[in-house]
């Protein structure tokens, strides 16, 4: 492609990339590096239904000019990264120190808001994306191998799950795994344990996460297997038949070499996807358990303190998280890329 | 068919006499943003009865997370919150409510003096209803076991105990403790029930790692071991479907919620005759109850055109009007601030909690950072995960680094 007709062709999206992605990741960088400015208090007396009381209140008049003259809030620079909402620098100095070993460093680690939702965000990600890979595949390759008749009717039934607004599917779990709801109350009595629930230990919240983690990303991976396997060219296929290869060894030495793009691209967007975790959180109501990056970055926005800037640290942070993440793969993808040049 | 006629003609006259008894006339739009309760939803109503000019409302259990945004903007979304003292702090923290003294002069004549919520001398919100924890029990079951209402929260445990001991239900306490607000709220109650004081004096200082915060865990966390093990996602809502359920036999519930408690379908007679309230508890032989009062009141946007905001305060007037509790319906839904309310059977557990000095929530501007991080750290000891000493100071971290990015301290 010439260069000018590449300008043209790439000039839409880049300008939409600039105005929807790019300007406000730059101002989320501002507002991280801002804090509210310092109140100038008051003390006043406020009447209400129960009496009159003196009480500390915001002078709203002379904190007023100093929002209009400088409305971002004042800069300090890396604070609120460090401290103790985010990286919080000085604690994890602390408990390294004091800390026997690196079990109990990790575990008085996750203590932290920050932290916690690290690693759970992580061991989420590192979990469903690979089980889902495992899983997507596997159906893609039963659903091919049926009769043509039924594949219509077995594809929109492994479908349901993605079409399921997130929220509310695990909503419906959320009351299904209630200790009165049905599969509660299934492994109630499959374990013989009356007082077990579901909500209420952390690692079966975790397990039930993950678990409709992979149940809702599942469809994903395995329509993009079932349309790669019908590109699969049969006469390898054949050829290995005739070399008398059995089914396994076809799917590991061709169906999966042949499938190897899709694949890193599948495994790409789940990275992402389940790395920004979120809607089961909320829907389980599990956030005494569980929290996830972009849940806190949820909590710090709503309600009725606004955290405006702790939300953009933890917005940047979880930027840097996709970064790195998928540094790997991408690092891959540009190696291929000049391989092939 | 005279008769029919005579019937149509005669119920259509009713219908126009009722439908301009409540005339009510506005100018400019109204836009309300609020909670859900039984209470606000009457008050909703009354609203949209409004007519002229575009009038809606949103009420919504999510109406904290949303009201200061929408009424951010230029011109406001919201013309009108409505609040209680704990959410109308964060709208006077960001300045966004007008005073309403002209507007009170004008339109304001059936309003009593302690409906206006004053701050510095300036009216700005006009309160309605008093809200209150307090316990909401089974008279049936206790009367069965021989067991007195409880007074305290110690005689709410050994209850448990005798109740959960006789079979007759496996977890006999509710609670709010859904993590988050709902939580923390009942930390707060607690802790001012042993004698707690969340700030230092006057200043943002943090003051819950004390001795009535440690008993305050404490006693929770004994509490919880009545409660149906998945307490810690249960809100206000879940906790009475339970009592409804008949699984819960004492709580802790919002005065609000408890009179229109089992008025849903599907409710056992057991439920709906046994049902009886009293008022809130007092824990560790202190005098003050441990619970909070509080109002709840309309407020009126500050970036809305004066005309809007004429508008609105007629349109919230004609909601909030004396003759609403005509209606035995409405009347018990709440303790009405109303002129000529009288209490109702079901206001007794909030009347109870006025008249044992229940202190009112703090309206501070940074009570709302207190309650979040309270509500974020005492999940960990609520499972078992940290003592209460760890979880206090962890209390005082959260709460002193977002009360820093806000500008508190």
């Amino acid at each position: 492609m010439k260069h000018r007709t590449f300008f043209w062709f790439i000039l839409p999206t880049f300008l939409a990339m600039l105005i929807f992605i790019f300007l406000p990741i730059i101002s989320v960088i501002l507002q991280s590096v801002h804090t509210s400015h310092e109140n100038v208090l008051i003390t006043v007396e406020n009447c209400d239904p129960f009496g009159c009381k003196k009480v500390t209140s915001i002078d709203q008049n002379a904190t007023k000019n100093l929002n209009q003259s400088k409305p971002l809030g004042k800069f300090v620079g890396l604070d609120i990264y460090f401290d103790r909402g985010h990286l919080a620098i000085e604690k994890f100095k602390l408990l390294w120190n004091n800390s026997e070993n690196i079990f109990s460093f990790i575990e008085s680690l996750s203590n932290l808001p920050f932290y916690k939702a690290v690693f759970f965000t992580l061991t989420f990600t590192f979990t469903v994306t690979p089980i889902m890979l495992l899983l997507g595949l596997l159906i893609a390759l039963g659903v091919n191998s049926i009769s043509k008749k039924l594949r219509g009717i077995v594809i929109f039934f492994s479908l349901l799950p993605m079409i399921v607004t997130p929220l509310i599917g695990s909503i419906i779990l959320f009351w299904m795994i209630d200790s009165r709801g049905i599969i509660g109350n299934l492994i109630q009595w499959l374990l013989n344990d009356p007082n077990l629930s579901l909500k209420a230990s952390t690692s079966l919240t975790w397990i039930m996460l993950i678990v409709y983690g992979v149940w809702h990303a599942i469809p994903f991976s395995f329509i993009v297997f079932y349309a790669g396997l019908q590109t699969v060219p049969r006469d390898q296929l054949e050829s290995a038949k005739i070399d008398g290869a059995n089914k396994f060894e076809e799917i590991i030495y061709i169906i999966i070499p042949h499938l190897m793009p899709l694949i890193t691209f599948v495994t790409l967007m789940q990275l992402m996807d389940n790395f920004r975790v979120f809607e089961p959180i909320v829907g389980f109501s599990a956030e005494a358990h569980a929290t996830s990056l972009s849940w806190i970055i949820f909590n710090d926005l709503g309600g009725e303190t606004r955290q405006l800037s702790a939300a953009a640290t933890s917005s940047i942070l979880t930027i840097i998280g996709v970064i790195i993440l998928l540094s790997p793969v991408l690092l891959r993808t540009w190696k291929d890329f000049k391989l092939k040049k | 068919m005279n008769l029919i006629k005579y019937t149509f003609l005669i119920t259509s006259f009713l219908f126009f006499l009722i439908k301009n008894s409540f005339a009510c006339e506005v100018k400019a739009r109204v836009s309300v943003v609020g909670n859900e309760f039984p209470a606000i939803q009457t008050v909703g109503a009354g609203v949209k009865k409004c007519k002229g000019a575009e009038v809606k409302t949103n009420l919504t259990a999510d109406h904290q997370k949303i009201n200061v945004a929408g009424m951010s903007s230029e011109p406001a979304e919201y013309t009108s919150a409505i609040v209680a003292n704990t959410s109308i702090v964060a709208l006077l923290n960001n300045d966004l409510i007008r005073p309403l003294d002209d507007l009170v002069k004008k339109h304001g004549s059936k309003l009593k003096k302690n409906q206006l919520i004053t701050i510095n001398g300036k009216v700005m919100a006009v309160a309605f209803m008093a809200n209150a924890q307090h316990l909401v029990y089974r008279k049936d079951i206790l009367e069965k076991l021989n067991i007195s209402v409880p007074k305290t929260y110690e005689e709410m445990l050994s209850a448990a105990k005798k109740i959960r001991t006789s079979g007759l239900a496996k977890n006999p306490v509710g609670g709010a403790y859904k993590a988050g607000w709902n939580l923390a709220q009942e930390f707060n109650n607690m802790f001012i029930g042993y004698g707690g004081k969340h700030f230092k004096g006057n200043t943002p200082e943090p003051n819950v790692n004390t001795d009535a915060g440690k008993k305050a865990l404490n006693m929770m966390k004994s509490l919880s071991e009545y409660m149906n093990p998945d307490f810690l996602t249960h809100d206000s809502n879940a906790t009475n479907a339970e009592f409804r359920a008949g699984n819960v036999i004492l709580m802790n519930m919002w005065g609000s919620r408890a009179a229109t408690l089992t008025d849903a379908d599907g409710v056992s007679d057991a439920v709906k005759k046994g049902m009886d309230i009293a008022g809130p508890m007092t824990v560790g032989g202190g005098n003050v109850p441990a619970s909070t009062l509080f109002w709840d009141g309309w407020t009126v946007a500050k970036k809305i055109s004066d005309a809007e905001a004429e508008a609105t305060f007629i349109a919230m007037m004609n909601a909030i009007d004396p003759s609403i509790i005509k209606d035995d319906k409405v009347k018990k839904q709440a303790v009405w601030l109303l002129d000529g309310y009288t209490p109702t059977d079901s206001a007794r557990g909030v009347f109870a909690a006025a008249k044992m000095n229940t202190t009112p929530y703090p309206m501070l501007p940074y009570a709302g950072l207190m309650h979040s991080a309270i509500g974020a750290e005492i999940a960990d000891f609520m499972q078992g995960k940290e003592n209460a000493n760890k979880t206090l100071s962890d209390i005082e971290d959260a709460y002193s680094a977002a009360a820093k990015e806000k500008g508190f301290l």
